[in-house]
């Protein structure tokens, strides 16, 4: 089986890579720009901040190409329903994309998001024409809830935002992909290394959005070269079907003609 | 006259309309979006919006972020802090 064809499609919008990833927290922008080469991602995220007049800033559009990557506009740092969609916009407006990764942070400490917020933040959106792409917790009804105001993906954390604990609680991820098949479904924050990304794609995940796990990996270009194998090897595994596990060993090589037991034929 | 850009006061020249003000701010070219008294003027709109005194104008661009909900909303004056 090929997996050429294997594309992640998010509201009609195919992709080759089911990596995307954040253009924040890296040291410069040349490390940003060899790193988001070496992860093969097609998609990348960036967050909408006020311009600041006081200083010449160096834009970070000037160092990604929009020939070679979609740009994916988040509501970051939005602590309301009325923030996120301000934010979102003012996105649109400037992008010229319906794509908004929503994000409707409930808590500081944790990045946790505020859920109900989100739900309301996502049908105001959708209604609005936006294509919707909200950042919640592994909670299963909340993603139905999202499925029913019309998000085109679902995006759950695997730990928090930043933390680099890997996948948390596998059960709610998998529960979550059994139920939701609607729409894609990409693990949101908390991976921390190549690992994480393999089980988030074995477990049947449509995509990773990583950021902190590369951009502050000691070597970031390496790293996001790592993620992009990984992202791919765990999708490969998922789709060629694992074996079941057994507690006992079968043995892999033929038992027949093995020396020195009973007569040779 | 003077506006509010970004939060802060600032004198800009009298009837400038909003393309004329990206330019006056050095923005030109950059992709950036424009809100107006908390109404986005539409970019086809720009050299047709005249600013008045006292107008509250934010403006935003793109920044490195992906998860990055640590720093809160710095745009929005109902942001908590």
């Amino acid at each position: 089986m090929s997996t050429a064809n294997d594309v992640l499609t998010v509201a009609g919008h195919a992709f080759r890579s089911r990596l995307i990833v954040g253009t924040g927290k890296y040291r410069s922008y040349q490390v940003m720009v060899e790193a988001l080469e070496r992860s093969g991602a097609e998609w990348v995220t960036v967050a909408v901040r006020r311009v600041n007049l006081n200083r010449n800033e160096d834009s970070l559009l000037n160092y990604i190409d929009p020939h070679r990557y979609k740009l994916l506009p988040n509501t970051a740092g939005c602590y309301t329903v009325e923030e996120a969609i301000r934010t979102a916009h003012l996105a649109r407006e400037a992008l010229e994309t319906p794509f908004i990764k929503l994000e409707v942070i409930g808590d500081e400490k944790t990045l946790f998001p505020d859920n109900q917020a989100t739900i309301e933040a996502a049908a105001r959106l959708v209604k609005e024409g936006f294509v919707v792409m909200p950042y919640v917790t592994d909670d299963l009804i909340v993603a139905k809830k999202l499925v029913d105001v019309g998000v085109a993906a679902v995006m759950p954390l695997a730990a928090p935002i930043g933390s680099g604990l890997g996948i948390q609680n596998y059960a709610n991820l998998r529960i979550l992909r059994e139920q939701i098949t609607e729409v894609p479904l990409i693990v949101d924050a908390g991976v921390g290394t190549a690992s994480d990304a393999v089980i988030a794609m074995e477990l049947g995940y449509d995509g990773v959005l990583m950021n902190t796990a590369i951009a502050q990996a000691e070597n970031p270009p390496l790293m996001a070269e790592a993620m992009r194998h990984a992202i791919e090897a765990g999708r490969k595994a998922y789709l060629a079907g694992r074996i079941p596990k057994k507690l006992y060993a079968t043995a892999s090589s033929p038992l027949e003609g093995v020396i020195g037991r009973g007569m040779s034929r | 006259m003077k506006v509010i850009i970004n939060g802060e006061p600032r004198d800009v020249p009298d009837r400038l309309n909003v393309e004329e003000l990206i330019e006056h701010l050095g923005l030109q070219g950059e992709r950036v979006a424009v809100e107006r008294n908390r109404e986005i003027v539409r970019r086809a709109d720009w050299a047709t919006t005249l600013l008045r005194e006292g107008d509250e104008l934010e403006i935003v661009h793109f920044v490195g972020g992906g998860l990055r909900g640590r720093s809160r909303s710095r745009f929005l004056p109902n942001a908590p802090q």
